[in-house]
């Protein structure tokens, strides 16, 4: 690297420095290691970077801006892989359930920040893959976890399309009073029917999931099957996005009459968008339920579905790295504030309240959203 | 003039509440014209657009393309089979590129399922590489091809009814309905799009016109059609309708100024 870059390298080892600290402060042996890793990265990147000079300077512009973005990615890949040899196995269960609450936003993103329809009661299929696992592995032992997970997602699914037929007809504000109730008649079900769930008590004794003889028992273990499919689900969604599907979602979003006007079924793109939604929160939900061993319906009260849609709105509505950033944020940090528990909510308010006023697209931004914002207000000039 | 009817309505009227914004209105469109609807501001232009696209449902009356009967579709509906439009209150999908806007015009043309998409399998990219091509073809031909990566919130006001254009075309439509095409612009772009329209034509697609700009009307117009609050009050070849008394007294109010070129 030149020396022009020397100045954005300090600040970017500096950065980096400061994410890992709270991680590697009690094992500053894997220091090096992690620097190696993300300086072996941008080595490569920069490698592959140079190999592309010679294409038009439009492409090569399009291409740095992807590379970027890859490196980016990866950078955050191989945090996340090497952090569980460097922290507590407390620290582990807290970036698990970041990771969950990462797939769960993930999935409502696709609602809410590509098809622009608000879901306030999302939890609701969070809720319902995470039964579904819980009843068919544990309440009545009929199948495995891995035949569970899928289920569990097409459960949700159905719950999605069930929903969504009538509900999607509405719009805006309805829709999302409509959404609302759902997800509180979800945690009232599950509250009362004694028989299938267990009822206030919850279900018992759900297994973690295993590979043949190997049990993902240990925390890290299941932090990094977490992660996988974590990745796994980000990257599906991150395709559909840069396809006709996605293109059509965000059409939706920007102008619905004029989508319509050009050949697409706004209902099935809607009805399309909230049941992919539904699924990813049902996969969400299973790993919740064999990581806790235990769920009961308290896990999935309103202030969850709250939880999710401040993480899709932290990270930028719409992006997709945003929504995963945006939990780690809402979840982790909270734990590092834990001395100041008290004020934790207080903090929490502020900083959102701090959000819409200096980044009202959120931290990573999206260009769509706020171009969109700034269009109206020159058309109402 | 040739060709047989491709798009007719039968008596087609519109109200709202008390508000009648179209009585009656009979249309016949035929196949590979230019056909314009004019009228002053509120004579129900564009409701009679919104009406035939099955944006608004007709209180009663029918519509035709072809020999299909078409009324109060829903306009995705209208679209496939082949009736386009643009608006007159320009809707770009404004945070999105032009390429990208033009592609959703090529949506009805696609074919790719949604574990191709993911999997990102050979039919994919073919897929993907053939519409953006045609899209590419599109913008080049309302001459935006070199800002095809530009959003589309920063195009000019022209830029955009341009774009409009474009992904209206997008669909591969038999007939096209334009809502005041050049509405604020200057006589060269005037000139453009007049071209435009004109190979439009070429490519066998009929289209339907309304505007206000009487250079345009005249200048490209096979016919022409008058609605005044809510009813067609003259129809005919340009030279007729501008020198038919009805239309002077609608149109300008009753003044001295006939349409000029």
């Amino acid at each position: 690297m030149n020396g022009r870059n020397l100045r954005y390298d300090i600040f970017f080892y500096l950065g980096m420095l400061l994410i890992c600290v709270p991680f590697l402060k009690a094992h500053t042996a894997y220091m090096p290691l992690v620097f190696l890793g993300v300086w072996g990265l941008r080595r490569f990147a920069a490698f592959a970077e140079e190999n592309r000079k010679i294409t038009s300077i439009r492409e090569q512009m399009v291409s740095t801006v992807q590379m970027h973005q890859r490196l980016t990615v990866g950078i955050i890949l191989a945090v996340a892989l090497l952090v569980p040899f460097a922290s507590s196995n407390y620290l582990i269960e807290v970036l698990t359930s970041a990771i969950l609450y990462a797939i769960l936003a993930t999935a409502l993103n696709i609602t809410v920040g590509l098809t622009g329809v608000l879901v306030l009661g999302f939890i609701g299929f969070y809720a319902v893959g995470a039964y579904t696992t819980g009843i068919l592995t544990a309440k009545f032992a009929l199948c495995g976890f891995w035949v569970a997970l899928p289920l569990s997602g097409l459960v949700a699914m159905l719950f999605g399309i069930l929903l969504g037929i009538p509900a999607l007809r509405l719009k805006g504000d309805y829709l999302a009073v409509v959404t609302l109730g759902f997800g509180e008649i979800i945690r009232i079900f599950l509250t009362n029917i004694n028989g299938l769930t267990g009822g206030p008590n919850g279900i018992l004794g759900i297994k973690r999931p295993s590979f043949g003889f190997f049990t993902l028992d240990h925390p890290r273990d299941f932090y990094w099957f977490a992660l996988a499919i974590l990745a796994l689900i980000v990257l599906m969604v991150a395709r559909l996005v840069n396809s006709r599907y996605g293109r059509a979602w965000i059409a939706i979003r920007e102008n619905e009459m004029a989508a319509s006007a050009l050949g697409i079924n706004v209902f099935r793109k809607h009805l399309l968008s909230f049941s992919i939604s539904a699924f990813f929160g049902g996969i969400a939900g299973s790993l919740f339920a064999v990581k806790q061993g235990f769920i009961s319906p308290d896990s999935f009260t309103f202030y969850e579905s709250v939880l999710v849609l401040c993480m899709v709105v932290l990270g930028g509505i719409g992006n997709v790295v945003g929504s995963v950033i945006g939990a780690l944020l809402l979840i982790a940090v909270p734990e590092f504030l834990r001395e100041f528990s008290m004020y934790r909510m207080l903090v929490f308010g502020a900083v959102m309240i701090a959000l819409m006023v200096f980044r009202p697209s959120g931290l990573l931004g999206s260009r769509r959203i706020t171009q969109e914002i700034k269009d109206c207000e020159d058309e109402g000039q | 003039m040739k060709g047989s009817n491709i798009l007719t309505t039968d008596s087609l009227s519109v109200t709202f509440g008390g508000v009648r914004a179209l009585m009656g209105v009979s249309i016949a469109v035929r196949e590979g014209e230019i056909l314009s609807i004019i009228g002053p501001n509120g004579a129900g232009k564009t409701t009679f657009f919104n009406a035939v696209t099955g944006a608004y449902a007709p209180t009663s009356g029918r519509v035709f393309l072809a020999d299909q009967d078409i009324t109060a579709n829903p306009p995705d509906e209208v679209a496939r089979l082949g009736l386009a439009r643009s608006f007159q209150n320009l809707k770009p999908f404004a945070e999105m590129t032009l390429l990208e806007n033009v592609l959703i015009g090529r949506e009805i043309h696609m074919a790719t399922g949604m574990l191709e998409a993911i999997l990102r399998l050979p039919a994919f990219h073919k897929d993907e590489a053939e519409q953006k091509c045609r899209a590419r073809e599109l913008l080049a031909f309302v001459g935006l091809e070199r800002r095809r990566d530009h959003l589309a919130r920063n195009l000019t006001y022209g830029e955009r009814k341009m774009l409009e254009i474009a992904r209206a075309l997008a669909l591969e439509p038999k007939v096209l309905l334009l809502d005041e095409p050049v509405a604020g612009m200057n006589s060269t772009e005037t000139g453009f799009v007049m071209e435009l329209v004109q190979n439009i034509r070429l490519q066998g697609i009929t289209v339907v016109i309304i505007e206000h700009d009487m250079k345009m009307v005249m200048g490209i117009s096979d016919r022409i059609y008058v609605l005044d609050h809510g009813e067609l009050i003259a129809e005919g070849l340009p030279h007729e309708v501008r020198a038919n008394p009805a239309v002077i007294e609608a149109y300008l109010g009753g003044g001295t100024h006939a349409p000029t070129h």
